[in-house]
């Protein structure tokens, strides 16, 4: 038996609302503690007191961010035992193992130092200073790190087995769920979308000034330092696409064909659909405008590897969940007592296909027993609904291109030191501001719901992994969290809109727009 | 390198280190949050008080969110079950705790007092009401907690949010909101010159003894009345982890009787008493710091005597005692404990080292004068 489906989806919503918000907060900090590092560097070097001020600044907006951060974090640190409790019992030999090395390594250092660099301005040398920035952005960084290497294993869970005297998953190689290939390629693509984050704010904010003619020196300079650092990240985001990992693993290659719509299997190389119509039951894209070879390229990064599509993937998942169940029936004999070798060599060779036979939990309790019908139902319920991941995909993909445009034609005007001169890209590069977030929410929405059945691919389906607790609970925490969380974020960005306006005249240093002597101060 | 057994014992001890951690550092910070509303008698007073814990709270807070990971791999079962069966317990505790943030960091952000006090009561529910509600969670963890696990270990909670609100984990509440005040005093004691000093130090004076005399009456209760729970002689220490294959037996005679069983578990009660004790006889003296350190001792002892108390017993099952989760059967596997040991005695050392030089960098009285030469910089 499992829980009711309405804690499932309640849980599951609540799970992505507060994921997403904190993913508001993630990428300014991942990008902008490097910004700031960069500035701080100049300023250590150069000794111009302007860089100093820029660090400052920007560290004010940082800080007003960084606390929103904390306080939607510490959810996600409590929500899989609140929430998922039955995932937490299953795979926490290994997802809290990294959880556990994330807060030891990662939070302590970020949070410990980030007291330092906001009130350790005037105890500390210029370079010790320096280094507690540094060590403060790589902190972030390493935080980064770690959830993906836990958010890697749910997408290609190696490195564990399951372990039928406790019914859990089990930790066998930690250099396997660490070095997990798709863990790596998410923590490139995520951190570097990060620092596209922060280059796209501070880029955004310094032209507003720049168009503004205000506090010219310390805009120019930061738009700068935003642009080289903001088209390095949009070159790395794009070219070190998520794709890359999507060949390893069932449900990456799922994820893969939902995103591409990809029906059936074509002849290697695939092409690439820019756009069209998915339509789930007719497993077909209508109107589908493809661009010859490309899918191909960019899935398997070869001329001659297939792509494979979902029916294909859905009949293969057939033959697993028949596995699984014959995996079920031996676990069922063997915790009954029956302890023969046969018994456990059966067992053994099948066990890896256990999760799928779970699937069938949502029509029979006894897995083992399912008929042909049920089984079908299973494998249709093993692929992701196709069309949000195949539109979430393009608006991710289009919004970086986008971005990629800005940042290349900021960095051509920097280069030939016409910077400023264009309204049109000052205004442009202001109003692009929200792209590099809807880019990221739109990533780990293909990510995490491209997932789906799963929580752990192949290993545990979403519907057995909530906690059985009743859905008035669920509805009034969810409730909460819609209501304080928005709260909050409009107190943020009340204090950001405001502090963005006052500019670094909010440093009080008495050089800046609001604080000369022409113009009248209108703000304290 | 080391047998499961002896890892499980370690891992029981290193959890205790992280709780501590988390009770004396993020303690103190607690505590100020609560008497903040009452001590700082004006703006300036409260800017103060915070400053003494602006610089370093965020990363003492750290070692609650590593306790959540730590208890999340080291004991799976209980992180589960304990979570999801507290469900509206442990979510009014993050609604409060995720009040702390924004409440430190943008309150000096605007000048408007309306604004500044309003962030100041914030605060104070983002203190007082997760120590309480920790407080009694430990009263509930100390009495026993209506669950059972089935066949899959998946876990079932038997009661409801107000069985929670008994009349001793309430107790257990208030004394944690006591303590927690009494240790915030003593840093602030530490950290402050002038007026707040004084009202930090009347504070001590006044509520030491009350705060001792209502420990005491916990501790009586706990001794003498409350059930204690062992494992058979035959309990297999080194076997997997499942806690479904065990029988508990109930011991009469209270946590007294299972004290005396281990007469060396006897100096954690002890240590309790002497350190709180000290604590307050040295803050009435002007000693600050050796004040700070009895008052760590004291609350380290606390501590330590509920987890001997329940020793082997992480979470005990009031209705079906053999669901409870031991050491023995609720931790993670071998592998996982010993690679978990080994991150750990490399990183907190290094942890603790690059907090010890905050601190110092941070150190020293903060005063009226500090602040309002960089008004813009404190908090």
């Amino acid at each position: 038996m499992f829980t009711g489906e309405e804690v499932v989806n309640l849980s599951r919503l609540q799970f992505g609302l507060t994921a997403m918000y904190h993913f508001l907060f993630v990428p300014l900090t991942l990008g902008l503690s490097f910004i700031i590092a960069i500035m701080e560097s100049v300023y250590v070097m150069t000794h111009k007191e302007v860089y100093k001020d820029m660090a400052k600044f920007w560290g004010k907006l940082f800080g007003i961010n960084f606390a929103m951060g904390v306080t939607t974090g510490l959810t996600l640190e409590f929500q899989f035992g609140t929430n998922w409790a039955y995932y937490s019992h299953y795979v926490g030999d290994i997802f809290g193992a990294i959880l556990a090395s994330e807060g030891l390594m990662a939070f302590f250092l970020e949070s410990t130092l980030v007291g330092l660099f906001f009130f350790g301005w005037n105890r500390l040398t210029k370079v010790q200073h320096l280094s507690v920035t540094w060590l403060m952005a790589f902190g972030t960084n390493l935080s980064a790190l770690w959830i993906l290497i836990a958010n890697g294993w749910m997408q290609y869970p190696v490195g564990a087995e399951f372990n039928y005297e406790t019914l859990r998953m089990e930790l066998t190689s930690f250099a396997d769920v660490f070095f997990n290939p798709v863990a790596q390629v998410k923590f490139v693509h995520t951190v570097a979308a990060g620092y596209v984050t922060g280059s796209m704010f501070v880029l955004g904010i310094s032209a507003w000034y720049m168009r503004k003619r205000r506090d010219l020196g310390f805009a120019r300079r930061s738009f700068a330092v935003a642009t080289s650092f903001g088209l390095a990240s949009v070159l790395s985001v794009i070219v070190l696409g998520d794709e890359s990992g999507y060949s390893a693993g069932e449900t990456q290659k799922v994820k893969l064909a939902a995103v591409e719509a990809e029906w059936e299997t074509h002849e290697a190389p695939a092409g690439f659909t820019v756009i069209g119509f998915p339509d789930q039951e007719a497993e077909k894209t209508h109107f589908a405008v493809k661009i010859p070879y490309v899918l191909g390229l960019i899935a398997t990064r070869s001329v001659d590897e297939e792509v494979k599509g979902l029916t294909e993937l859905r009949t293969e998942n057939i033959d697993k969940i028949r596995n699984g169940m014959i995996a079920y029936r031996e676990l069922e004999k063997m915790r009954g007592g029956d302890q023969s070798p046969e018994t456990r060599a059966l067992f053994e060779e099948h066990k890896n296909n256990l999760g799928h036979a779970l699937l069938l939990k949502r029509y029979i309790d006894d897995v083992s027993q399912a008929d042909e019908a049920m089984i079908r139902q299973a494998a249709k319920d093993s692929l992701p609904r196709v069309a949000p991941l195949f539109w979430t995909f393009r608006v991710m993909v289009a919004c970086g291109f986008l971005m990629l445009f800005i940042f290349a034609a900021s960095f051509y005007y920097c280069a030939t030191r016409r910077a400023g001169q264009q309204v049109w890209l000052l205004r442009m590069a202001t109003w692009s501001i929200p792209l590099p977030w809807i880019a990221s929410e739109m990533g780990w929405f293909v990510a995490e719901n491209g997932r789906q059945p799963w929580t752990i691919s192949g290993v545990l389906p979403t519907f057995l992994s909530a906690s059985e607790i009743s859905p008035s609970d669920v509805y009034m925490s969810l409730i909460g969290f819609a209501v304080f969380y928005t709260a909050l974020l409009v107190v943020e960005l009340f204090l950001m809109f405001k502090f963005i306006r006052l500019g670094p005249s909010s440093l009080h240093t008495g050089k800046y727009h609001f604080e000369s002597a022409e113009t009248p101060a209108t703000a304290h | 390198m080391f047998d499961y057994e002896t890892l499980r014992v370690i891992w029981w001890l290193f959890m205790g280190v992280l709780i501590c951690g988390f009770i004396l550092s993020g303690g103190f910070d607690l505590g100020v949050g609560i008497l903040l509303p009452f001590f700082g008698r004006d703006d300036m007073q409260r800017r103060v008080m915070l400053n003494t814990i602006g610089p370093t709270w965020e990363g003492n807070q750290v070692w609650l969110v590593t306790l959540g990971g730590a208890m999340f791999a080291v004991w799976p079962l209980v992180y589960a079950t304990l979570f999801s069966g507290l469900y509206l317990a442990m979510i009014l505790v993050l609604f409060t705790l995720f009040l702390r943030p924004p409440a430190f960091d943008y309150r000096g952000k605007l000048e408007s007092p309306k604004w500044r006090s309003t962030w100041d009561w914030v605060l104070f529910t983002g203190s007082a009401v997760p120590t309480l509600l920790l407080g009694v969670l430990v009263g509930n963890l100390i009495r026993g907690v209506p669950f059972h696990l089935n066949h899959e270990l998946r876990s079932f909670y038997d009661g409801s949010f107000f069985d929670l609100l008994n009349p001793f984990s309430l107790l257990c509440g208030v004394l944690a909101v006591l303590l927690l005040m009494l240790h915030g005093a003593i840093y602030l004691q530490w950290r402050t010159e002038g007026e707040l000093y004084f009202r930090a130090r009347a504070f001590v004076s006044k509520f030491g003894v009350i705060i001792l005399g209502a420990l005491t009456l916990l501790a009586i209760w706990v001794l003498l009345s409350m059930e204690v729970y062992r494992l058979p002689n035959d309990a297999l220490f080194n076997a997997a982890s499942n806690p479904l294959a065990k029988t508990v037996e109930k011991q009469s005679g209270g946590w007294l009787a299972h004290f005396f069983l281990h007469p060396w578990m006897l100096f954690a009660p002890i240590m309790a008493y002497a350190g709180l004790w000290t604590a307050y006889l040295l803050a009435r003296e002007h000693t600050c710091r050796a004040a700070f350190i009895s008052s760590c001792l004291g609350l380290t002892g606390v501590l330590f005597t509920v987890g001997f108390g329940m020793f082997p017993f992480l979470l005990i099952s009031s209705t079906d005692p053999g669901s409870s989760l031991t050491i023995w059967d609720a931790s993670a596997s071998h592998l996982t404990l010993s690679i978990t040991f080994w991150i750990t005695v490399v990183f907190l050392p290094i942890v603790l080292m690059y907090t010890r030089w905050a601190y110092k960098v941070m150190w020293g009285p903060v005063t009226e004068k500090m602040i309002s030469q960089d008004k813009h910089g404190w908090y």
